[in-house]
């Protein structure tokens, strides 16, 4: 597929989810100026559309940023247990930090969710068993406990109601004012594909970017910082989305190969509209209610999971 | 030149190199043999700093290699490593181009693609530089990292097992072109290599090593001697002169 018809398809569906929703927006009414249809398209429709596509593309990257790193094309934001790490970052700053800006909740996520992706990578390196499947296994295994913990210290503190909410990714509380801390993942994005041809040898292995000069242990870190930082920043204001870091770039990589340079603009791409249609349909089905983006994205993807599980042996 | 001073390496508390010293000339084809397990690779890990050595100094041209540039340095020494697995999906065109890496970061010159392409077609791969690695037989794959090896264009060359998988076409072939690139291009080549008679063969010098130690070192005729191979390999080799060649049966 054309890069170009990809994108063409995500500014239409860009376009749809403005128009989309309980109250009626017509185009027409935008047309004439009316007042109150650009109020609800500015304070609560675009800023959804333009989180969705931010988070949608941030999450595609880091799940190919990881999957290049290791090696492995079932690692993620959520196989690797960061998301969790993440969310036991938000409970402490909680906890510890009572009426925490959002920037501090923020920096804190983002440690934990640093520490535990490097926890993981150490652990796959001491790993004798390299097993596609194993390796993933570990992560969900290890992000689970982290994830417990933090129900158990949200239950004894009283902060179920606060955890639930980044339980599962939701974009119909997102509106002006709330979500602009995502704003954040745009330099980071533009650093990932600067260093898009790093992370394609990085991936080769240490001894391999070593011979060719790279400096690998700095690109890796970077990479996983980018990583960390991303997935604080969209738990923090839209919540948990499973399973698109893991399924959009292995999408990718069967029709454009794993050379970042070639493939990271799909993945950006692919992510956001993935999520746009992702959105649009939660929207829909049940109209005039609506299903969270967390829970469509989770059931569509476990599908695309478990079928890349069953033709696994067709990428090995 | 490359020069090893005392080298050891430990491994957990076995020592598998112990005080090597060599010397590695220029403008030849230096074959490091040995039954395995000897420490050849890990010597050439420390050579081309991929490994850190617990003791001793590796000088290359004068200088030590891990006190100068990882950037410089890929532009001065090149490995292939003896295992080479890719899970990614990669043309054989990608691979070779990352070897023009320590030059472009990615971003190719016509220069660099000119540079590719004179090493696919020196492992002639160029039929095949569209496909994915993963869909190639193991001596394809294995020419393509040699491919990629040569587009690097270093001075020093080190090649650990560059035979392996390779048919005998393709290995004589590849013998005849790394000899190529000693006469014509001044390249320093070090090898390790299994076949005794490769070796002998197509090597300047020749470099044995058994138990993490150098026993012998020496001109290729001063080594391809029975009693020296012996004392090597634990086996009785007949040297036998044909046509010009120096060549072993041992079986
Ligand atoms: N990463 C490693 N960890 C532990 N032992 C190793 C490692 N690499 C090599 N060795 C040991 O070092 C010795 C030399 O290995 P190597 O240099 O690969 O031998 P050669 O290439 O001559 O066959 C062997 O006994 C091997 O078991
Ligand atoms: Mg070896």
């Amino acid at each position: 597929m054309k890069l170009i018809y990809l994108l063409i398809i995500t500014v239409l569906l860009a376009v749809c989810s403005l128009f989309v929703g309980v109250e009626n927006v017509s185009f027409s009414a935008l047309w004439n100026l009316d007042e109150e249809a650009w109020n609800i398209v500015l304070i609560s429709r675009l800023p959804r559309m333009l989180s969705i596509v931010m988070a949608g593309t941030s999450l595609g990257i880091c799940g190919l940023i990881m999957q290049q790193l290791t090696q492995n094309k079932f690692v993620s934001p959520t196989t690797a247990g960061t998301m969790d790490w993440a969310r036991l970052g938000i409970l402490v700053s909680l906890l510890v930090f009572t009426d925490a800006s959002p920037i501090w909740k923020m920096c804190i996520a983002a440690a934990f969710a640093l520490f535990g992706t490097l926890l993981f990578m150490g652990i796959l390196q001491r790993l004798k068993q390299k097993d596609t499947i194993f390796i993933p296994l570990v992560g969900i295994m290890l992000g689970n406990v982290v994830s417990s913990i933090a129900t158990f210290f949200a239950l004894k503190f009283d902060l179920v109601q606060n955890m639930s909410s980044w339980l599962q990714g939701d974009f119909s509380l997102i509106m002006e004012g709330r979500y602009e801390l995502l704003y954040i993942s745009v330099p980071l994005l533009i650093i990932a594909f600067l260093f898009a041809n790093m992370f394609t040898v990085a991936g080769m292995g240490e001894d391999f970017a070593t011979n060719l000069g790279l400096p690998y242990k700095y690109v890796v870190n970077v990479g996983l910082i980018i990583v960390a930082i991303i997935t604080a920043v969209v738990i923090l204001t839209v919540g948990v989305i499973p399973f698109l870091g893991l399924i959009v770039p292995n999408i990718v990589s069967i029709y454009r190969g794993d050379n970042l340079k070639n493939s990271i603009w799909h993945t950006a791409v692919l992510g956001a509209s993935f999520l746009l249609v992702c959105d649009i349909a939660g929207r829909l089905i049940i109209y005039p209610y609506e299903i969270s983006v967390g829970l469509m994205v989770g059931v569509i993807g476990t599908g695309i999971f478990l079928y890349m599980l069953l033709r696994r042996k067709a990428y090995a | 030149m490359i020069v090893a001073e005392k080298l050891s390496k430990f491994f957990g508390s076995k020592k598998v190199i112990q005080d090597v010293s060599v010397e590695v000339k220029r403008g030849a084809i230096t074959s490091f043999i040995g039954p395995n397990g000897a420490g050849k690779s890990t010597l050439l890990s420390m050579v081309s700093r991929l490994l850190k050595q617990d003791d001793g100094i590796v000088y290359l041209d004068g200088k030590d290699v891990h006190k100068q540039k990882s950037k410089d340095l890929a532009k001065t020494i090149a490995i292939l490593r003896q295992s080479n697995v890719v899970q990614m999906r990669l043309t054989v065109r990608e691979l070779v181009s990352f070897g023009r890496f320590p030059y472009s970061s990615g971003r190719l010159t016509a220069e660099d693609e000119q540079k590719v392409s004179e090493a696919i077609a020196y492992v002639n791969l160029e039929e095949l530089e569209d496909k994915y690695l993963n869909e190639l037989s193991g001596g394809q794959k294995q020419r393509a990292f040699i491919a990629m090896v040569l587009a690097q264009d270093t001075e020093y060359i080190l090649l650990d097992e560059p035979l392996n998988n390779l048919d005998m076409k393709h290995a004589v072939q590849m013998m005849k072109l790394l000899r190529k690139l000693v006469e014509d291009f001044g390249k320093t080549i070090l090898l390790v290599i299994h076949d005794i008679n490769f070796a002998s063969v197509y090597s300047d010098r020749i470099v044995a090593m058994k138990d993490g130690q150098i026993v012998a070192e020496g001109p290729t005729e001063d080594i391809i001697q029975s009693d020296v191979l012996k004392s090597i390999y634990d086996l009785d080799i007949d040297v036998h002169n044909i046509s010009c060649n120096r060549i072993c049966v041992y079986f």
